[in-house]
């Protein structure tokens, strides 16, 4: 039996990206696939008794090394904030290509604290920096100190010691552009780098606990339980800054979800599953239940959404273990049509992402194929005619020309760049200034203008003498060219309307990293929570694969 | 030192700001960064043009042909390399295109190279006592490296190569010679077992 892949144009419709959930594909646990059989070290840990000072692990595998290089400095409460707009952090983190040398330390010292106003070189991969939180990193020191262990209600409730709220690669602030190290084998998937530096983050945030608590009560401190730390994770405060860049990158959009798709129309294509492989989805997502209801927040909007996908997986919970059989041809292409049948959004990518979790010979080959060279997408085929680029957006944009962008509602909101810290922003062009300076993320509104100047230009007519009197419309002729090849590459929806969620589109990227338990903290930023639940650097040799449920 | 990165982001930028769309814009940004790996100053270039620019008049050559004079004032080199990449199908049978005046030539490099790419054939520009082999976008040759490039180039060439080998016959015959050192005289038995022995051939 051949399954269709699943139609771009309700895939990539911004409510179901945004109900996407991390699964075996997230750059998070294909890292730790990647990284597991290299050797992690501890090279440096030069602390005060106040914890402040420079710390150096490493991952090493024959001559490749990669070293995260950490500074935690004293900063007052007042001077902490988790907003794009703050210059101090309690600890910046930057990923060395190789091992530092002292000088190297001492230039970074000066450069990785001032992050955005700083200058890294091509030897640095990533860059990062990350604020405690508060009341749960003097909790658990306090009860360390005392010889008890933290308090697990309230580590629940936060889920990690410290939060990033920024990771910076590819070629920012001075950093190594992707072309210079795009050939290693083990970074050959998108973020790996940026994902190392978090998962070592996560292994400072212990030592950094640990070793505050020793020198505040030597005699009877003790250190915080390994199962403890298995729990926590890095929690993270994301923005608008991520949002354009699932606009600007639509090959590598394309071969994220085309991955996750092809995934899943294999799987909905295996005739009969085996015993193992519907224990492994049974118990995956029975263990799951627990990720949504310790998944704590307090926006309205989220908490309709988990309560939603509670109630929506414990019946399909039920209706798997009462009423369906497993024995039956093709078992998941029908739980599946069930599912789209009877499940919102949000609960069918759950059990989606859930479904990949026993079929690694399908998973694994796939993830390799999850980066893009870009650049070979890039050149307009301007011999191509008027009347192919308009098919190409009838066949692929249909939703999209249906929008009519006479009404105000549609055309509301526009996106800039924002002067005093060059990050994306979105406003309200009725109410604001600046919308002279919008940048090219208005793809729906734009590709409609093409196709209403395409209709009215003659068919045979050439692209390039097309674009002589259109330049306005050369980047979404661009876009076009591509989608005809990539047909995930492009979100279906208008990303400038009165209702559009700009966190859907962070969600989308999130899930993609291996996020969980997105917070939202407004409709234009979040918080979430990495690796938590992942295994130890030190246990990194032989670990569950399916650690994110069964922790 | 600027990543290549961050020199696409502010070229295409600042394009953006001195009045090109944002897919021209894209196509600088990228077209800057070509320029800087291979080692010319398309920074400096691009900043001193859009600098002038702001008082002085360039022309903008849409439909490019075999002789392209402009009267008065020179021709934007942006505006003429987006064009030339756009129409280098077209161009191609031309095999010898001239512009008498081209402002900041080296701006109109990046966008040569990826043309000679596009049709899989080398070509050669040359204008003062500059000249240019763009090889396939792999790289561009010059003997200019170092040196500023002219602000202005009056009577600016572009060749287009065919493809043909860079060598002479007798050089290959006499390399062929020695490579045949590495070959082993066969016996008449491993004749006799090689791949469609024992089937007849007209079957």
């Amino acid at each position: 039996m051949k399954v269709q892949l699943r139609d771009p144009n309700i895939i990539m419709k911004l409510s179901r990206l945004g109900s996407f959930h991390q699964s075996k594909l997230s750059f998070l646990r294909s890292f730790l696939d990647e990284f597991k059989d290299w050797e992690f070290k501890n090279d440096l840990f030069d602390l005060d008794e106040n914890g402040f000072g420079t710390v150096i692990y490493s991952f090493k595998k024959k001559d490749r090394v990669y070293s995260l290089i950490c500074y935690a400095n004293n900063i007052s409460d007042e001077e902490r904030s988790d907003r794009v707009i703050a210059t101090k952090w309690d600890a910046a983190f930057t990923l060395h290509d190789g091992i530092p040398s002292k000088s190297d330390i001492e230039r970074l010292r000066n450069e990785v604290p001032r992050q955005e106003v700083g200058r890294l070189s091509y030897k640095e991969l990533t860059l990062s920096r990350a604020n405690k939180s508060v009341r749960v990193f003097n909790h658990v020191v306090d009860r360390l100190s005392k010889g008890q262990q933290p308090d697990l209600e309230l580590l629940n409730k936060v889920g990690y010691l410290y939060r990033t709220t920024a990771v910076y690669g590819s070629g920012k602030f001075g950093l190594a552009d992707r072309f210079r190290i795009k050939n290693r084998e083990e970074i050959n998937g998108p973020f790996r780098l940026e994902m190392m530096l978090v998962y070592l983050v996560r292994q400072f945030t212990f030592d950094q606990v640990n070793h505050i608590a020793k020198f505040k009560s030597p005699k009877t401190a003790v250190k915080l339980d390994n199962r403890i730390c298995k729990n926590l994770g890095i929690g993270n405060s994301t923005g608008l800054g991520m949002a354009p860049f699932i606009v600007n990158h639509p090959t590598l959009l394309n071969n994220w979800i085309m991955s996750r798709e092809v995934a899943l129309k294999e799987i909905r294509e295996i005739k009969k599953a085996s015993p193992e492989e519907i224990k492994i989805f049974k118990e995956s997502l029975r263990n799951s239940i627990k990720n949504i209801t310790s998944w704590n927040t307090e926006s309205e909007y989220q908490q309709k959404k988990i309560n939603s996908l509670l109630d929506n997986i414990q019946k399909f919970l039920r209706f798997i273990e009462k009423k369906f059989n497993f024995e039956t041809d093709y078992p998941f292409n029908r739980i599946y049509l069930w599912l789209e049948e009877n499940k919102c959004e949000e609960c069918i990518e759950y059990v989606v992402s859930m479904m990949l979790e026993p079929f690694d010979d399908i998973v694994k080959p796939l993830i390799r194929k999850m980066s893009s060279d870009e650049d070979q997408y890039f050149t307009i085929p301007t011999d191509r005619t008027v009347e192919d680029l308009r098919i190409i957006i009838e066949k692929r944009y249909s939703n999209i020309l249906k929008i009519n962008f006479e009404k105000k509602e549609n055309y509301k909101n526009f996106w800039f760049i924002s002067k005093n810290k060059e990050e994306p922003r979105y406003a309200d062009r009725f109410e604001e200034n600046g919308s002279d300076l919008e940048q090219p993320l208005a793809i729906a509104r734009d590709i409609k203008k093409l196709h209403e100047i395409l209709l009215k230009t003659k068919n045979s007519l050439t692209i390039d003498k097309f674009l002589i009197e259109n330049a306005d419309l050369r980047h979404v002729t661009r876009r076009a060219f591509i989608i005809e090849k990539f047909p995930y590459s492009e979100i279906q929806d208008n990303t400038i309307g009165e209702k559009v969620i700009p966190i859907d589109m962070l969600r989308l990227k999130l899930s993609f990293f291996g996020a969980l338990k997105f917070d939202p903290r407004s409709d234009k930023w979040l918080r979430i929570c990495m690796f938590q639940g992942a295994p130890l650097p030190k246990d990194l040799k032989n670990f569950d694969p399916h650690w994110v449920y069964n922790s | 030192m600027k990543s290549l990165s961050e020199i696409d982001t502010t070229s295409k930028r600042a394009s953006k700001a001195v009045g090109f769309s944002w897919g021209e814009a894209e196509e600088i940004g990228k077209s800057i960064r070509l320029l800087e790996l291979f080692g010319f100053q398309g920074i400096k270039n691009l900043n001193h043009y859009y600098n002038l620019k702001i008082n002085q008049k360039f022309e903008n050559l849409s439909l490019i042909k075999a002789n392209n004079i402009s009267k008065n004032n020179y021709y934007c080199p942006i505006t003429l390399g987006i064009n030339f990449l756009d129409q280098i199908r077209s161009l191609e049978k031309y095999k010898q295109i001239k512009f008498n005046k081209v402002a900041f030539p080296l701006l109109m490099l990046s966008f040569l190279s990826r043309s000679s790419e596009i049709i899989g054939k080398k070509i050669n520009v040359r204008f003062d006592d500059a000249e240019f082999l763009l090889n396939l976008n792999v790289n561009i040759a010059s003997n200019l490296l170092n040196n500023d490039c002219p602000i202005n180039a009056d009577n600016f060439e572009v060749n287009i190569i065919d493809n043909k080998d860079n060598f002479s016959e007798e050089d290959w015959k006499s390399l062929y010679k020695i490579s045949e050192q590495t070959f082993v005289e066969e016996t008449d038995s491993s004749k006799q077992g090689a791949a469609g022995a024992g089937l007849t051939d007209n079957d």
